[in-house]
Formats: C-alpha cells, sequence, structure tokens
C-alpha cells in the first residue's frame, strides 16, 4: 500500500519497526499533496521545508528509542491554530500577513511528540460557515465529487484526509465544525467535551462553543489524537484539570448492553430518505452487536439554532473586535484618520459572511436588545444542555443523525444563509450544551457521497463514543471505501 | 438661586500586584514601550486571560476595609469599545457582579462625621497609552505603548452622597489611606496610580431631585478635585441661573486654568454592550478565603488612631499625626513593642525624626534611625545615662552614622555625670570664680540661677545631670 494511504496507526507500526522513516512517508504525503491540491484545495499554506526539517528530526527521535504515537506523522492543521512562524490566516484578508509569535497549545502538545507539520488547511472564514466557500483564499472541494462542498468550516482537513494529503488533521467545531465535514468526506470527526482540549493559541470564533477536535480515517487514529492534544492547560481557564485517560484502551469492540437514544427531535420529516436508511442500518448494525435502543426526548432541540445564532454571534462580535488593523493584519494605508482606518480595513478586510455575523451579533447585545436576545438565549442554552444531562441519565450514548441530507452542491446555499444555517441542527445542540459527539462514516449516497453517523456522549464520555464508534466501525466496512480522486 | 451640590466619585485604584490581571508580565512603570508585553496583553488572535488570584485577595481586602459585601460568586464582562490603546477591542473589567458591594466610609468635615456609601468594587484590566509624535522625518503619527494593558486595578464606586468639595476631598484623602495602608496601591496620584473621577450635579437647595450630571476627569491630586469641584459648582450654576440646562457630558480638567472644558468625541453616549466574558470562569470567593483575608488585614487608621488615644493615652494630636500613614504608624508600633512608653517616643517620631526625615525628603523606611536604635536611646534617657539634651547630640549622630546609641555616648564621652562630689566639685569653683554674682543671688537676684546653671553645664561640656546641679546649686547658694 502508498504510504500516503496508511492510517495513522498503521504509519507509527512501519516507523515502529523501522520499515520505513519519517522522511519518506513525508515525502509521500508532500507528492501526494502536490498531485492533487490543484483540483481539491484542502490547504491554504504547505510548509514542505518544515516538513522535511521535522521528518528529520522525527526520524533521529525514532533511532533513539524515544518515539512517541505522534513522532513522525505528517500532520495538516486548520489555520485556525496558531503556528509560531508560519502563516496563520484563519482565512481572512484581515489575517493574510499575520505570522504568529507563539505556538497553540495543541501546535505545542503535537510539536513535542514530534508530528510533521504538512501545512495549513483552509476553511470557512473565522470558522464561520458550513461549506467552506467562504474563505479569502478559495473555495475547497470534496473529494468524493469535486462539485460538491466539503462541508465546513473544518473542510480543509475533511477533505486533505479524504484526498489522502495528510495521515491526520485537526479541526474545531464551534456548531458542527468538525463533525459536518467528516461526514460529507467519509471521515472520522470528533468534537470534545468543552474544556477538554485547550483553546489557547486557536483564533476564537465564539468563545464558549469553540472547541478542538482531529478529523482521521478512522477511529482508532481519532483516539491517539485526542490523546495527544487534551489535557488540562493552565493558559485556557475554561479547560478542565481531569486526568486524560488512554483512548485506545477504551476500544474494546464491546457494545453488549450499551444504551443507545434515539431522540424523535432528530429523525423528523424532511430528513433525506438516504440518510433516513443509513441511520435504519446503522441502528441495525448496533442491534447485532447487543447494544440497546432507547426512544427518547431532547424536547428544546427546537431553540437550538436560533439560540446558536444570538450566543455565537455575540461572541463573535467581540472576539473579531481586535482585528482593528492596529497592531497585525491588514490595515488599509489610505485611511485618513481613526476612524477611517478601522472602517475601510474591516471593510477591506472581512468577508461577507463575517461582516453579517459581526452584525448579528453587535444588534443582539445592544442595549435595549440584550435583554430579549443574549439573555434570552442564554436561559434557553441552559434548557437544552438540561435536555442533555437528563437524558443520559437513561442512555449511555445518542445516536442521530450529522446532517440532514449527504454534501450539497458548491454556491447552492451561498446566497442562503438561513438554509445554510439549518444544514447544522444535528451538531449545534451538543455545542450549546458543551458535550462530546463524534461523526463516524455510515453509508454512501446513491449519488456517490458519504453519510456520516453522530454519537453523541455526555460531558467527558469521550470514551464511551469512541468505544461505541470503534464498535461500529469493525463490523461496517464504510470507512474503507475511499474518494477516488 | 441657591444650590445643593451633589457629588460622586469613582476612583481608579492602580494595584501593587508584580504581575498583571490576565498575564504573567510584569507591572513595573517606566520600562522600553512594548517591553513588557506578550501575546495576551497585546491581544493577539487565539490568546486567552487567566486571572492573577492576587488581584482578587486585593479587591477582598479593599472590600473588607470599606465595610462592602464581597459577592460569593463574581464574573468579569467585556465592556465593548473601540480605541488604539484597548487592544482586544474591549475592557475586561465587571459589570453586574462586581467582587464587592454596598460599603461605607465614614468621613469628618469640621468636626462632624458622616457616612458616604460605596456602590460598589469591581476589578479591570488598564488599556495601554498613546503617544503621539510629530517629527519632521515621520510627519504626524501616534504609536501604541501597551506595557500599562492588562495592568490590574480597582474602581471604587461611591454613591452620590457628598455635598461639598470638601467632602469629597475628605472622602479620596480616607480612602488614599485606605489603600496604602493595606498596601495594595502606592498611592502616587501624579504617576496615576490613584485616579479620580467626580460626577456632579446642582439641584435646588431643598429639592430631592437630582439635576444633571457632569462628569470631570484627569483630576490628579488633591487640589485639583477641590478646584475641579468648585469650578463646576460656579459653572452649573451659571447655566441655571440664566434657565440654561447642564448637558450630560464628561469634562476635562485643565490644571493649568482651573478650568473644565467639554470632552467630545469617544466618551459620549457609548453603548459599551457588556456581556459576561465566555474565557473566565465566575470567581467563586468561599466564606474561608475571606475569613483568611480578614485575619491577615492591618489594623486600619482609623482603629489605629482610636487605640493610640484610649489605650496608650496619647492626645488626639498625636494620634492622628501617627495615624496618618502606614510607614509612621507602623515605626511608631516598632518603637511601642521595644518601649512602651507612648508619650516619650510619640514626641521623638512626631519631633526630631519626622523633622530629620522632611529636612531630608526620606521615606521613614529608609530611617538610618530604626525603632531598636531610637528606643535603646530613650532608655539611655530614662536610666540617666544621658540628659534629654544630650539625647539631641546622640539622635543627630545616629541619623547620620547608624551608629548604637550606646557606642555613641560611649565614643564621644557624652555620658551624664551623675556623681554628686564631681558636681559639687564644679559648682564650687564657679560659685569661687565669681562671689560678687553669688552676693547678688542672695541679696535677692533670683533670676541669676540660671546663669549658674548654665555656667556649670558648660564647664561638665553638657554631661551633668541636670536633676542633680539644680538641686545641689539651689542648697550651696542658700548654703
Ligand atoms: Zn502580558
Amino acid at each position: 500500500m502508498e504510504l500516503h494511504e496508511l492510517t495513522l496507526h498503521e504509519l507509527h507500526e512501519l516507523l515502529k519497526k523501522r520499515e520505513v522513516s519519517s522522511v519518506e512517508a513525508t515525502k509521500a504525503l508532500l507528492a501526494r499533496i502536490d498531485a492533487v491540491e490543484d483540483r481539491v484545495k484542502s490547504f491554504i499554506t504547505v510548509t514542505p521545508e518544515e516538513a522535511l526539517k521535522n521528518a528529520e528530526a522525527a526520524d533521529q527521535r525514532i533511532a533513539s528509542g524515544e518515539m512517541d504515537m505522534l513522532t513522525g506523522i505528517p500532520v495538516a492543521l486548520k489555520d485556525i491554530f496558531l503556528t509560531k512562524g508560519i502563516l496563520t490566516t484563519c482565512a481572512s484578508r484581515i489575517l493574510s500577513n499575520f505570522i504568529p509569535p507563539y505556538d497553540a497549545t495543541a501546535t505545542a502538545r503535537l510539536k513535542e511528540r514530534g508530528m510533521v507539520l504538512l501545512g495549513k488547511l483552509n476553511q470557512d472564514e473565522f470558522a464561520m460557515g458550513s461549506s467552506s466557500e467562504t474563505s479569502w483564499f478559495g473555495k475547497t472541494r470534496n473529494p468524493w465529487n469535486l462539485d460538491c462542498i466539503p462541508g465546513g468550516s473544518s473542510g480543509g482537513s475533511a477533505a486533505a484526509i479524504a484526498a489522502r494529503q495528510a495521515t491526520a488533521t485537526l479541526g474545531t467545531d464551534t456548531g458542527g465544525s468538525i463533525r459536518q465535514p467528516a461526514s460529507h468526506c467519509g471521515c472520522v470527526g470528533l468534537k470534545p467535551t468543552y474544556g477538554r482540549v485547550s483553546r489557547y493559541g486557536v483564533i476564537a470564533f465564539a468563545s464558549s462553543l469553540d472547541q478542538v477536535g482531529p478529523i482521521t480515517r478512522d477511529v482508532t487514529d481519532s483516539a491517539i489524537m485526542l490523546g495527544a492534544v487534551a489535557g488540562y492547560d493552565p493558559r485556557d481557564s475554561t479547560s478542565v484539570n481531569i486526568p486524560v485517560p488512554d483512548y485506545r484502551k477504551a476500544l474494546t469492540g464491546e457494545v453488549k448492553g450499551l444504551r443507545i437514544g434515539l431522540p424523535r427531535e432528530y429523525f423528523i420529516e424532511g430528513l433525506d430518505p438516504e440518510v433516513k436508511k443509513a441511520m435504519d442500518e446503522s441502528i441495525a448494525t448496533f442491534r447485532s452487536l447487543g447494544a440497546e435502543f432507547v426512544e427518547m426526548s431532547l424536547p428544546h432541540t427546537d431553540y437550538a439554532i436560533a439560540v446558536y445564532y444570538l450566543i455565537a454571534t455575540a461572541e463573535a462580535s467581540s472576539n473579531l473586535a481586535r482585528y482593528d488593523g492596529v497592531r497585525f493584519g491588514h490595515r488599509n494605508q489610505d485611511a485618513r484618520g481613526l476612524l477611517d482606518m478601522y472602517m475601510v480595513s474591516r471593510d477591506e478586510g472581512f468577508g461577507a459572511e463575517v461582516k453579517r455575523r459581526i452584525m448579528l451579533g453587535t444588534y443582539a447585545l445592544s442595549s435595549g436588545y440584550y435583554d430579549a436576545y443574549y439573555l434570552k438565549a442564554q436561559k434557553a442554552r441552559t434548557l437544552i444542555m438540561q435536555d442533555f444531562v437528563t437524558a443520559f441519565e437513561s442512555v449511555d450514548v445518542i445516536l442521530t443523525p450529522v446532517t440532514p441530507t449527504p454534501a450539497f452542491r458548491i454556491g447552492e446555499k451561498a446566497n442562503d444563509p438561513l438554509q445554510m444555517y439549518l444544514s447544522d441542527i444535528f451538531t449545534i445542540p451538543v455545542n450549546l450544551a458543551g458535550t462530546c459527539g463524534i461523526s463516524v462514516p455510515a453509508g454512501i449516497s446513491s449519488g456517490g457521497l458519504p453519510i456520516g453517523l453522530q454519537l453523541i456522549g455526555k460531558h467527558f464520555g469521550e470514551e464511551t463514543i469512541l468505544r461505541a464508534a470503534h464498535a461500529f466501525e469493525q463490523a461496517t466496512e464504510w470507512h474503507k471505501r475511499k474518494a477516488l480522486i | 438661586m441657591k444650590y445643593q451640590v451633589v457629588i460622586g466619585l469613582e476612583v481608579h485604584v492602580q494595584l501593587l500586584t508584580n504581575t498583571k490581571i490576565f498575564c504573567g508580565c510584569s507591572t513595573r512603570f517606566g520600562s522600553e514601550p512594548n517591553s513588557q508585553t506578550c501575546p495576551v496583553c497585546l491581544g493577539l488572535p487565539g490568546a486567552l486571560p487567566v486571572l492573577n488570584k492576587k488581584v482578587v485577595e486585593f479587591a477582598i481586602r479593599a472590600g473588607l476595609a470599606t465595610n462592602c459585601s464581597i459577592t460569593p460568586r463574581s464574573t468579569f464582562a467585556r465592556k465593548n469599545y473601540f480605541y488604539p490603546d484597548l487592544p482586544k477591542g474591549y475592557q475586561i473589567s465587571q459589570f453586574d457582579l462586581p467582587i464587592c458591594v454596598g460599603g461605607r466610609l465614614d468621613i469628618e468635615v469640621d468636626g462632624e462625621t458622616k457616612p458616604i456609601g460605596i456602590t460598589r468594587i469591581h476589578m479591570e484590566e488598564d488599556a495601554g497609552k498613546l503617544v503621539h509624535l510629530d517629527t519632521m522625518e515621520a510627519g504626524e503619527k501616534s504609536y501604541v505603548d501597551l506595557n500599562r494593558a492588562c495592568t490590574p486595578l480597582l474602581e471604587v464606586v461611591s454613591e452620590p452622597d457628598m455635598r461639598s468639595a470638601d467632602e469629597a476631598v475628605a472622602y479620596l484623602k480616607k480612602l488614599h489611606q485606605i489603600v496604602t495602608y493595606l498596601g495594595i496601591c502606592d498611592g502616587n496620584m501624579e504617576e496615576g496610580s490613584f485616579r479620580c473621577d467626580a460626577n456632579v450635579s446642582l439641584m435646588p437647595v431643598g429639592s430631592d431631585t437630582f439635576g444633571t450630571r457632569a462628569e470631570l476627569k484627569n483630576i490628579n491630586s488633591f487640589r485639583f478635585v477641590k478646584q475641579a469641584i468648585e469650578y463646576e459648582i460656579e459653572r452649573q450654576a451659571d447655566i441655571l441661573d440664566e434657565g440654561g440646562k447642564v448637558v450630560q457630558e464628561t469634562r476635562l480638567f485643565d490644571p493649568a486654568s482651573g478650568a473644565t472644558r467639554s470632552m467630545r468625541g469617544k466618551e459620549e453616549a457609548h453603548d459599551y454592550r457588556y456581556f459576561p466574558d465566555p474565557d473566565l470562569v465566575p470567581i467563586v470567593v468561599d466564606a474561608e478565603w475571606i475569613e483568611a483575608v480578614r485575619k491577615a488585614l492591618p489594623e486600619l487608621p482609623d482603629a489605629k488612631r482610636t487605640r493610640y488615644q484610649d489605650e496608650l493615652g496619647l492626645p488626639e494630636y498625636d494620634a492622628e499625626v501617627l495615624a496618618a500613614s502606614r510607614d509612621i504608624a507602623d515605626y511608631f508600633d516598632a518603637c511601642v513593642a521595644l518601649y512602651p512608653q507612648a508619650k516619650p517616643v510619640s514626641n521623638w517620631v512626631m519631633g526630631e525624626l519626622l523633622r530629620a526625615l522632611k529636612e531630608d525628603n526620606r521615606e521613614i523606611a529608609d530611617c538610618p534611625v530604626t525603632p531598636g536604635l531610637l528606643t535603646e536611646m530613650l532608655k539611655l534617657v530614662e536610666n540617666g545615662t544621658i540628659s534629654g539634651k544630650i539625647a539631641k547630640t546622640v539622635f543627630d549622630e545616629m541619623y547620620k552614622t547608624g551608629k548604637d546609641p550606646a557606642k555613641i555616648v560611649e565614643e564621644k564621652g557624652l555620658v551624664q555625670v551623675s556623681d554628686s562630689g564631681a558636681i559639687e566639685k564644679i559648682i564650687d569653683e564657679i560659685l569661687a570664680a565669681d562671689p560678687d554674682k553669688v552676693a547678688d543671688y542672695r541679696g535677692g537676684k533670683e533670676k541669676l540661677f540660671g546663669f549658674f546653671v548654665g555656667q556649670i553645664m558648660k564647664a561638665s561640656k553638657g554631661k551633668a545631670n541636670p536633676a542633680l546641679v539644680n538641686e545641689i546649686l539651689l542648697a550651696k547658694l542658700k548654703g
């Protein structure tokens, strides 16, 4: 098998046995990027020199016998992660010249383990979108069908895995931005519990919702990547100080007696029949493995999208205030005076979707509207969170679709923000509740597009959803299907 | 018409922590521009604030010392506005749940005690500062120095309880005394460590409806506070007398002219869009923490003054002077601990010591005469080794050299002569040298007694025990 086709754990075994070197693997991945990048456009920045330098260092480390699971593994990061000395844009013109002076904690943790950095991946601008169409650097395409979107906002992270341009990637998930593109691209995408992975050095979209997670080829890789980046970080006050388990040990293949909830609010009219069929088949698979199904309700699901678009935009409107052209990033040089500098720099620097959300969020926080919008949204968010806490008193895992339909065509919803927002209906509640969720491949549509299955766990229930996802993966072949590109 | 002025003060207290409120950068004043910065206080993408626990402790100290209740679970909020000295485009402050609420300070004006309500005390970060330069090469340019950004502040907001400029100054002085006593602020008003905004409005005497207020800024001394408020009272009274309306606005005080002027622009009618900062978790302060801080509180000025009068028996004036600053009070307390005779200690501290320090422009903390030295010297006076007069010589020498008083007495041969035989001998010589004056004295010119004492002390180089001299001389003259 070709080196770029290998999963992380497969490549690790070869590196460990010294059957291949990290330099060889890295060259293979760089060659693969060269071969398909024109068509997929997963990357904003490819860093071949950095990658080969990292690979040489990794080979030395392997030779010295101090090897980590990540040592020598070619990884690419969503361009939302700060990488010291390497352009980090968040897919925005306003950061199109930003070279960070420090590493995100997630970047640093992977570096310490000896990863090879292949480059920075495309995304929706400031992670605001579900299609990776809003990037200043152009659209990423779905490797399964180049006319379709890869999903978003971590579209580059998913497309790079599907197109075998990286062995593993990291994305971020604010309302589905890991799980939805993973589903659309036939990958495994994990959004950990809020507080599980540090947000330090991750460019903020909505601080109370953003969470870092891996997009990988299979569930084992997902467990390895989560273990590599998870854990308390004193630089992030919202990171939680509880031990990081060995997630691979959770992958027992055993789901006998696992109580899986099916929330009736998620199996609604309007669900794509092929998605519905994939869910039915998945349920049958789990049943055959000995899992038990429980019909249940998450009664406040209806409010999730409205609540999300108030809270996320409110936080974003404030988080994005620092892009003012004063200290870094794009500044219009012809501006006359301070106000002009702000207005022109920001007008030129931000794209339409980002501006839309800044305006929505500013409005939601405005005096006179705060109580009606932001405060009410916070109250509804508490109810949504309570739905999940109550649900997990009687079930271990909740099974839902990831998205109502497979990937749509590029441009199809670009001018219809509301339709675009609705495509995240099954993933958003998990962010609002702060729990964890994983998307695993569970079918292929008649059009040849992947369909994902979402398993939602309770707070810090990553081991349970990884175990369930892994058992499902072992019982099915979906993760072995690959995009023909 | 006669007007009643209504004043409320908002005081920003810069805290004496070593590091900033949300990052590990130093808070030192006067370094190279932007040398004390990091991704957090520069507001770089991805950077996150982490609360400095010391700031919370200082806030609790301030709250307890001003009779506030401490909020068990308070939160930080973002105050959103754009300005180049504000790197994140928002200031992290507290809004609806500040750390301290509902306090009180008692002030004294014209012998009357009056309580001034404290609405709240909250924690927040300072902004950076702008430097405007106009040079031949570069033209007009503005630079941003973010060393000060993220420096910890407390904002102490009073109720509109003050009714004169004097009351405002008294409140401000009292608050200044407390925060410096607590060791949470250096109190330097010129450098802006303790700065005050005043809300001033007028209403007709007898009314209970407040008028429209103006907010006065940039008043960085007690004197300017009085000046600015008094100017503002006159300005508003003139407007009202002419049937006009006071505009709600921010006004800058100009120390050069003593006037306030309207400050248009960025401060006007802002919607700050406060909301809870999602990057920070709520600050939980339990009873145990509050008790620990309370136990560690220093004795505060009011309590000290009372103790000096009631327990040490000092006059009101002494108590006032000694308790006015924490450093002086600490010095005095240390002396009394070593030598429990409050009045002589007080006399020396308020007299020679403060005078010498003042001449020298020196802080009491740097005084070469330590409480140990001073009290050693007082003991030498008490046991008759030296006279009170010689003690002044000894003190000056200690102040110059920091030497032990006993050693100074020994080296300079300043031991008081209390040997009555030796004194008698000197007296005999003096009297024998001037029989005419002796006769005059005996003839009724009793004023000559002082002359003889002078001669005797001179002959003994000041070392003769004055009480003995008096006693023996009197006996001999009456002879
Ligand atoms: Zn800093």
